[in-house]
């Protein structure tokens, strides 16, 4: 191999690393974001009252009948335009929220966090 | 759908945006609809009719130096504020504004958590800080302090305050602007206002002495428009050590009287936390024969019937927090007191648990009695599971609740007071044909308020029809209902802006004195009235001639 190269090659190596760990950064960011403002209604854990479930993801459940997965972590179809939507202007009971509440960095942060939870990855 | 703030030009509007923009930065002024269409309040009985609040803009400022800054140049166009904290407060309007137009001043940004201390049990918090926020700061450093929460733990501590909200744990605790430590504010001039020790610039003690010396406004700031808060403190309450509950059941109709009294005592003499109260009588709801009895009131019919069921006539259920013997020992003095005035009482041992609870602990719904407490918000643990009741459900798969709306009366603590409010509300919903949830003759209050009961009115709103006409003829009924609760002595506590001026209507002692005190104060102090005018009923004078326009 040349010296130049090889130079691509390195740069190039570099280049593929520092996506992938940024990827991986907005990934984290997102799952705290999604921790702190969606979880609370559709995380994994239990409801009020003796409800199995969160609101958000029973409501969810029953929405979908099994065709989609309940928990939006486990969802591979939703990508940052999706969420952009259901954030921005609510569905349902869910309230749109606030550019101040989630910002469209952080829209971005949660779909690569869920790309990342919906494979498997977390 | 671009609008204007009432009498302003679109030259000073834009003056005022770039103002704004030059405050806090590009990035933070929102005009677009889609950014605004997050400020209408998801929940409004006038979503999309020409009258709904909405605003004209938003601006997110993240100091208070910047809200200063945002005060000063509204006053400079004359341009209306309506502040907001985390803008949550559904069933009570939400986000939006008391006048259509008025740009929204969002303090979620603010969301510093400046003190919590676990030694002297108070926090100093920004507007922005949620419920689940200080929970989760508590939990990551392991203070042993606790939260008392709302239902939705998504609000603000401030926002939650400042429209008087409540939560359920101590008395003291439960009063969430009653438990507040004093506050910081940005008056309508710009000028930066503490009260209490805060007044004090040197001051050690500005979270343990709110009244400091001489008149204290702080109360103005709570449901008014004198001033942003943009720091308060809370007294928060040290976590106890141990949990208990327990139910006492009554037989007779009448001992609803005794069994308040006792639980009156118990709670002011800070024995127990909230009381619930119920009636295991809704059992017979599907019973014509007790429900003919019930909706005509009929004691006598109302209590053979139960004791043929063998069911008592009313519940409460105590909880005590302390240690595994306090909470014991006030238990215990519970039944001895209402044993002591109620024949035939019954007592049933509930839970006790050593706190903080598990996860396990705070999602179990089984124990020695059925309980109607909710476990998590009596440990002060704030979340969102409530909100299942505004959503898709199993038993309501295919509408959600629109029209959320919270509409609560003041009526006196005691058992007397609680049956002829019952009597009272039923002969409303009679008089206006609305129809009626349950027989009345079995609700119950709740004591969110240590020393106050609030009650539902205990009606439908009329089969459900959510269509744009039917939430009009809602609303229309709705006020008719605050005119006539009104003029009954009972007012209620907390409304969305379209019913603001109603409610504050019904305080009218002296020909409005108190509004006419408000309002020569928000005359004085905000002469441009650029302050969420309207709010609470209170009209700065350049907009009074709204007052009521909601209604047209």
């Amino acid at each position: 191999m040349s010296g130049s190269r090889k130079t691509l090659a390195l740069a190039a190596l570099v280049l593929g690393s520092w996506a992938a760990c940024a990827a991986a950064q907005d990934a984290e960011r997102g799952q705290a974001k999604f921790e702190h403002s969606c979880a609370p209604c559709h995380g994994d854990g239990v409801g009020d009252d003796g409800r199995a479930m969160l609101p958000g993801t029973d409501a969810l459940r029953i929405k979908y009948q099994g065709s989609l997965p309940a928990l939006l972590e486990k969802r591979t179809d939703l990508n940052a335009e999706a969420i952009r939507t259901f954030v921005r202007r609510g569905t349902w009971s869910m309230p749109p929220f606030r550019p101040t509440e989630v910002t469209e960095r952080d829209i971005q942060d949660i779909a690569a966090y869920l790309r990342q939870s919906s494979s498997g990855g977390r | 759908m671009a609008i204007l703030p009432p009498g302003v030009s679109a030259e000073s509007f834009q003056s005022g945006i770039r103002e704004f923009q030059d405050a806090v930065g590009r990035d933070w002024v929102f005009t677009s609809d889609d950014d605004l269409h997050s400020y209408r309040d998801h929940f409004s009985y006038i979503k999309d009719q020409p009258n709904e609040l909405i605003p004209s803009a938003a601006v997110g400022p993240d100091t208070t130096e910047q809200v200063q800054a945002i005060v000063r140049t509204a006053n400079k166009y004359k341009i209306p504020l309506y502040a907001i904290s985390t803008g949550k407060n559904f069933a009570y309007g939400g986000p939006s504004p008391n006048v259509r137009g008025s740009v929204t001043v969002d303090l979620k940004r603010m969301n510093r958590i400046l003190v919590c201390d676990d030694k002297r049990n108070f926090a100093l918090v920004e507007p922005g800080v949620s419920y689940i926020d200080l929970y989760r700061h508590i939990q990551a450093n392991k203070l042993n302090v606790w939260v008392d929460t709302p239902d939705p733990g998504w609000g603000s501590l401030i926002g939650n305050a400042m429209d008087h909200g409540i939560g359920y744990t101590m008395g003291y605790y439960r009063d969430h602007f009653g438990a507040h430590t004093g506050m910081e504010v940005v008056l309508p001039n710009g000028e930066l206002l503490r009260t209490g020790m805060g007044a004090m610039p040197a001051s050690q003690s500005w979270q343990e002495y709110r009244h400091g010396y001489g008149p204290d406004p702080a109360g103005l700031f709570g449901q008014g428009n004198f001033g942003i808060v943009t720091k308060m403190g809370f007294r928060l309450m040290p976590a106890p050590e141990h949990w208990r509950n327990g139910l006492v059941t009554v037989p007779k109709r009448q001992d609803l009287v005794p069994l308040i009294e006792v639980a009156n005592y118990l709670g002011d003499l800070a024995m127990c936390g909230e009381p619930w109260y119920g009636s295991p009588l809704t059992e017979l709801m599907g019973n014509t024969e007790f429900r003919d009895a019930a909706l005509a009131f009929n004691e006598g019919e109302m209590d053979r019937q139960a004791a043929s069921a063998n069911l008592h006539s009313w519940q409460v259920e105590l909880q005590f927090y302390g240690s595994e013997r306090t909470t014991l020992a006030n238990w215990e003095y519970a039944k001895e007191l209402v044993a002591r005035k109620v024949p035939g009482a019954r007592f049933t041992d509930g839970e006790s648990l050593k706190t903080p609870l598990t996860r396990e602990q705070l999602a179990a719904t089984t124990g020695p009695y059925p309980t109607n407490m909710r476990r998590n918000i009596t440990q002060g643990v704030p979340g969102l599971g409530i909100w299942y009741m505004t959503g898709r459900t199993e038993r309501n798969p295919n509408a959600w609740n629109e029209t959320h709306i919270g509409l609560f009366s003041l009526i006196g603590r005691s058992g007397e007071a609680v049956l002829k409010a019952q009597q009272d509300f039923a002969a409303v919903a009679r008089k206006l044909g609305m129809p009626s949830l349950f027989p009345n003759a079995i609700q119950t209050p709740v004591n969110w308020y240590q020393f106050a009961f609030l009650m539902g009115n205990g009606f439908g709103l009329g089969g459900g029809d959510v269509s744009p006409a039917g939430k009009l003829a809602a609303t229309a009924k709705l006020r008719e209902v605050l005119r006539e609760n009104g003029a009954l002595g009972y007012g209620d506590y907390r409304a969305p802006p379209i019913l603001q001026d109603d409610v504050a209507d019904q305080y009218s002692f002296n020909n409005f004195a108190l509004r006419r005190f408000n309002e020569t104060l928000k005359d004085a102090i905000d002469p441009n009235g650029i302050i969420s005018p309207g709010r609470a009923g209170v009209w700065p004078a350049v907009f009074r001639s709204m007052r009521g326009g909601m209604r047209s």
